[in-house]
């Protein structure tokens, strides 16, 4: 399929039909609204179903609904709209219904609501952070992959950046290897059978055949998010072998930072650059080995500092980790502010290399 | 027993139970509710197309008990999951089963707006005015003068509001096509209760629109009366705010 220049929000719609979504649903705003219009406009002509939810409440539960259904469904939103989502994020983790929510964010302040969660029980998220529309098209495909693998609703961590730039994109349909059937979904045709089928956080089972009971199943839940915490650690690691200092950003500021490090290199500055690809499995293994000659880590994030706690857990207390960033946000709310550029960044990794390394 | 007796006692088992025990308490409405909601659906021949989603209630115990696909989901917004479910299978018959607490008070957004949406489900809502599950607190639905362990006095609608008629509400949107509200405490009520839940869920498995099936049911545990009040206690206090009958047939 030869490449298209698309609108990162359109292309991620369209990577999702792609990759088998037949239901949407979402309720506006800002920035995630493009991606509902996209939905809206392209849906149908796929044959499946866009909804205008009334709530964000309703929006995840009717995708936690079809998800149950056996479809791949997806929802999505931003701040304060998945505050809204929580809720109902955290009841599929623990009765295992998968689909995607489009966190779409307004900008890097979301990270511990993306990453921590705000619901209830013993759960994750898998979240994956895209760098620019390019890599948000794969990711949206390999979420619907991971949602179904694991029987788990899954989140990507987008941005006023992602959702508006517009990029030559290939959207071919990724293969990620096989699946397990969806024997468990809901489809009414096994009533009266003996065999009907249940989906419950408690899972109590049927009095014909008893489940394993609230204790157990969620113990069990407990062990799949281990495993996931191994298997799933995605990473990207530039020039960090020989680096005296590595910068640690995520999403969209990623590309900054790469930026930053090719010209501090090309003025001979040691430094390299750690993007952690899945915020939630954190790479904590590959972070550390990636600082293990660096004299410090900087830790660029467009927040009051939020990742900088997963970093410090990753290094330990051998190197110093510091933050870089800072809340910045533009006059409408809807997207980061002044220090996203690259000059920004660029002087501030050289003066924190000049005091610590070079001093 | 001949042959003939036989006949006239009802089976112990519903069709589509599956033979276990459940948490109700004695004088407890819903049973008879659960009851006539499979004969229902099994006399529809629904039984290999029905998937039920089902609040969170004493009534909730049905997932267990019933041989039918069933969906459990948060507080309230059983309507909402139901519309994901049926967007899915258009060919299904998707129902909620909800009470009072999870329609009028958590979850009132969501009917109102699956109704408004003509969204092709049944919501069958138990409203017995109580919080039974939690002990017996005020619902959005307890009626005026209601005793409960937070209107210890009575519901008084200057300081606790009054209650939300659900049903009327639905019936005032277009969206709904088929409104009744029904009881179970006698046999009269039973019996009508039960063409009412076959009349919706007839009509929204063929396409008509929304439905919804409102049944006041007994909840002596939560009324704090003996359990032999019960049915009379509903007669007298809840009939009165909520009177019987079919709301509305047909679109509007």
């Amino acid at each position: 399929m030869p490449a298209q220049l698309l609108q990162g929000s359109d292309a991620v719609a369209r990577s999702a039909i792609e990759a088998g979504c037949r239901f949407f649903a979402g309720y506006p705003m800002l920035p995630f609204t493009d991606l509902l219009e996209a939905m809206a406009r392209l849906m149908p002509g796929a044959g499946g179903v866009c909804m205008n939810a009334e709530t964000e409440i309703e929006a995840v539960n009717m995708a936690l609904g079809a998800g149950a259904a056996g479809a791949r469904a997806a929802t999505g939103s931003c701040g304060q709209g998945i505050a809204l989502m929580q809720e109902a994020i955290a009841e599929a983790a623990l009765n295992e219904v998968p689909f995607v929510v489009f966190n779409m964010a307004r900008g890097q302040q979301d990270y511990f609501q993306a990453t921590r969660g705000g619901g209830w029980g013993d759960y994750r998220t898998i979240c994956l952070a895209p760098k620019d529309v390019n890599e948000a098209v794969e990711h949206t495909q390999l979420l619907f992959h991971l949602a179904d693998l694991y029987r788990a609703p899954v989140m990507m961590y987008g941005d006023y950046l992602i959702g508006h730039t517009y990029m030559s994109v290939d959207m071919q349909r990724r293969d990620y290897g096989p699946l397990p059937p969806k024997d468990w979904a809901l489809d009414g045709r096994r009533g009266g059978t003996g065999a009907s089928r249940q989906i419950w956080t408690w899972a109590m089972g049927k009095a014909n055949d008893p489940g394993p009971g609230p204790d157990l199943h969620w113990q069990r839940i407990a062990a799949k998010f281990e495993d996931v915490a191994r298997a799933e650690q995605r990473w990207e690691s530039e020039l960090c072998d020989d680096a005296d200092t590595v910068v640690v950003s995520f999403g969209s500021a990623g590309p900054f930072v790469s930026q930053v490090v090719a010209e501090l290199r090309a003025d001979g500055l040691r430094v390299g650059a750690f993007r952690p690809v899945s915020l939630w499995p954190f790479p904590e293994t590959a972070l550390a080995e990636a600082c293990a000659s660096a004299r410090q880590v900087l830790v660029f994030e467009v927040n009051a500092g939020q990742m900088i706690d997963d970093v410090r857990l990753s290094v330990g207390h051998r190197v110093p980790v510091r933050p870089l960033g800072r809340v910045s946000i533009d006059f409408s709310g809807m997207r980061q502010g002044e220090i996203l550029t690259v000059p920004w960044i660029r002087e501030r990794v050289r003066a924190a290399m000049n005091e610590t390394v070079m001093g | 027993m001949t042959e003939v007796a036989q006949k006239k006692v009802a089976s112990a088992l519903a069709p589509l139970q599956l033979s276990g025990e459940h948490h109700l308490c004695p004088g407890c409405g819903h049973p008879v509710a659960w009851r006539i909601l499979l004969e229902a659906i099994s006399e529809l021949g629904l039984e290999q197309r029905a998937i039920g989603v089902v609040g969170h209630g004493c009534y909730t115990n049905i997932v267990q008990l019933a041989d039918i696909d069933f969906l459990q989901c948060l507080h309230g917004r059983a309507p909402a999951v139901a519309t994901g479910v049926k967007r899915v299978h258009p060919d299904a018959a998707v129902f909620t089963l909800q009470g009072d607490g999870d329609v009028a008070s958590e979850g009132l957004a969501e009917v109102l707006h699956t109704a408004a949406r003509a969204e092709r489900i049944t919501t069958i809502m138990l409203n017995n005015g109580v919080f039974g599950d939690t002990g017996g607190q005020m619902t959005a639905a307890s009626v005026v003068g209601q005793r409960t362990k937070t209107s210890l006095d009575g519901r008084d609608a200057e300081t606790h509001g009054h209650p939300v008629p659900v049903a009327e509400l639905v019936a005032a949107l277009a969206g709904s096509a088929y409104v009744a509200r029904g009881s179970v405490n006698n046999a009269g009520s039973i019996a009508k209760s039960k063409r009412y839940l076959k009349r919706a869920l007839e009509l929204s498995a063929a396409g008509a629109g929304f439905t919804f099936v409102e049944i006041l049911t007994m909840c002596p545990t939560g009324w704090f009366l003996p359990t032999a009040e019960g049915p009379g206690y509903l007669e007298g206090t809840f009939e009165q705010t909520y009177p019987l009958g079919v709301l509305k047939d047909g679109p509007r």
